[in-house]
């Protein structure tokens, strides 16, 4: 990024192709911190997501990339150019509105063609006609957008936009007003459109499912600054923070001491029980540690039973609740020191389902295991996963 | 109407017979009010000013008139007040533009960027409503006079000379006119713009439209109804005033107005009916046509 400065105006240089770089971007309203120097980089054709809660800035951090919003402080760079400055109708960037936004006036056939038509673009008939057979509607080209179904109005948007080839297509929350069932057929409709258009995406949701599901590139976002930014497993399998490892799933958190570090291998003790934690890329090194653990991670074991070498193990629980969903049982589980863990197991029938009162250790691999600072609060981010 | 009638009941719960009869009853009686209402104060005057416009020429006041049928009072009225007329509708249309220019970037503003100052400017634009017509204009009269503040501040400037005079000219009735009618241009304006969707103006900037290209492509399509209502608003009154035109100008700028009142005074009611009905009728024909043009159907 750094080597970038002085030359604002260097087209498409070799690897900097449509790359978006955002770069200590802060925006205030009024005494509200929105959006706090905030960097990122998102290379040319990913499908990126940014995941939040409500009023966590991911919105302002989209409007401003399409410059519906001036950052207070900061630059957005794309491609090479900087377009801090530039008005929307300048950028080469187009956003699907969570409203979608489509003209009431105009068919839906001047919707698409609206960019073309101010672009004075050629062959307008025949780009709308391929757009609209891209989104299946090719029949509703006629049609008014109040005379179609959400799904059909947010094709629609999502037609208007991609039209105009955009270096970056930004999302704002599109798929936020349809039902569940037609959600998930969009998220592989806009996934497979992705692929086969091969632009940039950056799409802002507070579905976590909805990122997992579409994203190559997931950034968290929390009070206006990136909790933590990966690969959908990357964040799953090794949150950072206590905020993502409790927004995205579910986590069991345990409070423990590091005793021991060699290499990417950490040991810690929780409740004098030695645990031990390998692949730890987190930056903690010594001290109290939250010792976090997926519920689906953990199995189930009668109380002494089923050892097995190299996983971790918490004896002596006692199984306070269990639910049976269909796939998998839900179980929690009392440890002696009083805290409760979650447990999912599938219901692969190789043993009975435990009943609550059963004595029961709890068994998980070192892999699964990920350390945080203790000094976040455990619960971060718990309550926001369903919809905001 | 009937709708009015209509009390909103359980859904799926089929009302008995006896109640929707009832329910039917109350509907014609809840429409009586306005049905005479219309019967007395719009049908009644209606009949009588075109049966006035038939009457034999020759009746006067005091002796009554004598309905003949007579189709000439038209043919006469039209050749003598032909230019009359044309001036009127020159001086509406001038009205009516000079209302669209001022009005819509009042309106817009209330709209989109008063903020809170919104409410204060509406009661800004209604204000006037509050003192007579007559007095408003009369005190135009004061503002434009030859020895009134502007003529002296407009003879000062270079290029306008000693004899600039305002009062008494066609621009004088015209800037009574639109001063009288604005608020009839702005309010509607006003109720449209107020329901366009912000995020529509801002998806056409993401489209690469310039501000003003969604102006013209979003804002103002979407305003038609309004902009249709007000100008309707402004052409009609406008047309047919005589105040302004009484009071701001002189013998050459009389309107249509002026000479209807003028020949009700002197008694002369057939031909004061004739051209009465005949600026009816020019107004329906125009405003069907305009309204056809404007194609607001599928907007409002």
């Amino acid at each position: 990024m750094a080597s970038r400065s002085g030359s604002e105006a260097a087209p498409s240089r070799l690897g900097g192709g449509a790359d978006l770089e955002i770069q200590g971007v802060t925006k205030r309203f009024g005494d509200f911190v929105a959006v706090n120097d905030l960097s990122l980089n998102v290379p040319e054709g990913a499908f990126y997501a940014l995941l939040g809660a409500s009023g966590c800035g991911k919105t302002t951090t989209l409007r401003m990339v399409a410059g519906l919003e001036r950052p207070s402080a900061g630059r957005i760079v794309l491609g090479g150019d900087d377009i801090t400055g530039l008005k929307p109708y300048q950028r080469p960037v187009n956003t699907v509105f969570q409203s979608y936004a489509l003209f009431p006036h105009l068919s839906i056939f001047e919707n698409v063609a609206f960019g073309l038509r101010r672009t004075k673009s050629k062959e307008v008939k025949t780009k709308v006609g391929e757009m609209l057979d891209l989104v299946q509607l090719q029949d509703y080209a006629q049609r008014r957008p109040a005379q179609l179904s959400g799904g059909q109005q947010q094709r629609v948007a999502l037609a208007r936009a991609l039209i105009n080839r955009p270096r970056v297509l930004l999302l704002d929350e599109p798929l936020g007003a349809l039902d569940l069932k037609l959600r998930r057929a969009m998220q592989l409709e806009l996934k497979r459109i992705q692929t086969e258009v091969g632009i940039t995406f950056i799409h802002v949701t507070h579905d976590q499912e909805e990122a997992m599901t579409m994203a190559d590139t997931i950034a968290v976002m929390n009070a206006g600054v990136i909790e933590q930014q990966g690969t959908p497993s990357d964040l799953y399998g090794h949150p950072r923070t206590t905020f993502v490892a409790n927004f995205l799933g579910q986590s069991n958190l345990l409070p423990g001491t590091i005793r021991d570090r060699t290499g990417d291998e950490v040991t810690a003790e929780v409740h004098g029980t030695k645990v031990l934690a390998s692949h730890v890329t987190s930056d903690v090194r010594e001290g109290d540690v939250w010792v976090g653990v997926r519920p689906e991670k953990v199995t189930l074991h009668a109380s002494g039973e089923g050892h097995r070498d190299g996983q971790n193990r918490l004896p002596e629980g006692e199984v306070i609740d269990v639910s049976y969903v269909g796939v998998s049982t839900q179980y929690v589980v009392r440890l002696p020191f009083g805290q409760k863990l979650m447990v999912f197991e599938q219901n692969t029938g190789e043993r009975p389902p435990f009943t609550v009162g059963d004595r029961v250790d709890l068994a998980w691999l070192a892999d699964h295991t990920f350390l945080l600072d203790a000094r976040q609060d455990a619960h971060a981010g718990a309550d926001l996963d369903d919809d905001a | 109407m009937t709708a009015l009638g209509h009390v909103p009941g359980p859904v799926g719960a089929a009302p008995p017979a006896p109640e929707a009869s009832r329910r039917g009853l109350s509907g014609y009686l809840l429409m009586l009010p306005g049905t005479l209402w219309l019967a007395f104060f719009f049908i009644v005057p209606t009949v009588t000013l075109v049966a006035s416009s038939l009457y034999d020429p020759s009746g006067t006041f005091a002796e009554g008139y004598q309905m003949t049928w007579h189709w000439q009072n038209y043919t006469d009225a039209w050749s003598e007040y032909a230019s009359t007329f044309l001036r009127s509708f020159l001086y509406a249309g001038a009205t009516t533009v000079a209302c669209v220019l001022l009005g819509f970037p009042l309106a817009y503003a209330i709209a989109f960027k008063a903020g809170r100052w919104r409410s204060l400017m509406l009661v800004a634009v209604i204000a006037p409503f509050f003192t007579s017509f007559l007095v408003r204009t009369l005190s135009w009269k004061l503002l434009l006079s030859d020895n009134g503040f502007i003529v002296g501040l407009a003879q000062a400037l270079p290029f306008v000379g000693e004899d600039f005079r305002l009062l008494a000219t066609p621009a004088a009735v015209i800037t009574g006119l639109t001063y009288n009618f604005l608020p009839f241009m702005v309010l509607p304006l006003y109720a449209s713009l107020e329901k366009v969707d912000p995020r529509l103006i801002e998806a056409a900037g993401d489209l690469y439209a310039s501000p003003f290209t969604a102006l013209r492509k979003v804002t103002i399509p979407l305003a038609m109804p309004g902009l249709v209502a007000g100008t309707l608003l402004t052409f009609i009154p406008a047309a047919g005033d005589f105040i302004n035109a009484e009071l701001l100008g002189n013998p050459r700028t009389r309107m249509i107005g002026n000479d209807i009142n003028d020949l009700f005074k002197s008694s002369v009611i057939p031909t004061a009916a004739a051209l009465s009905v005949t600026l009816m009728a020019a107004i329906i024909v125009m405003v069907l046509f305009y309204v056809r043009k404007a194609g607001t159907e599928e907007l409002v």
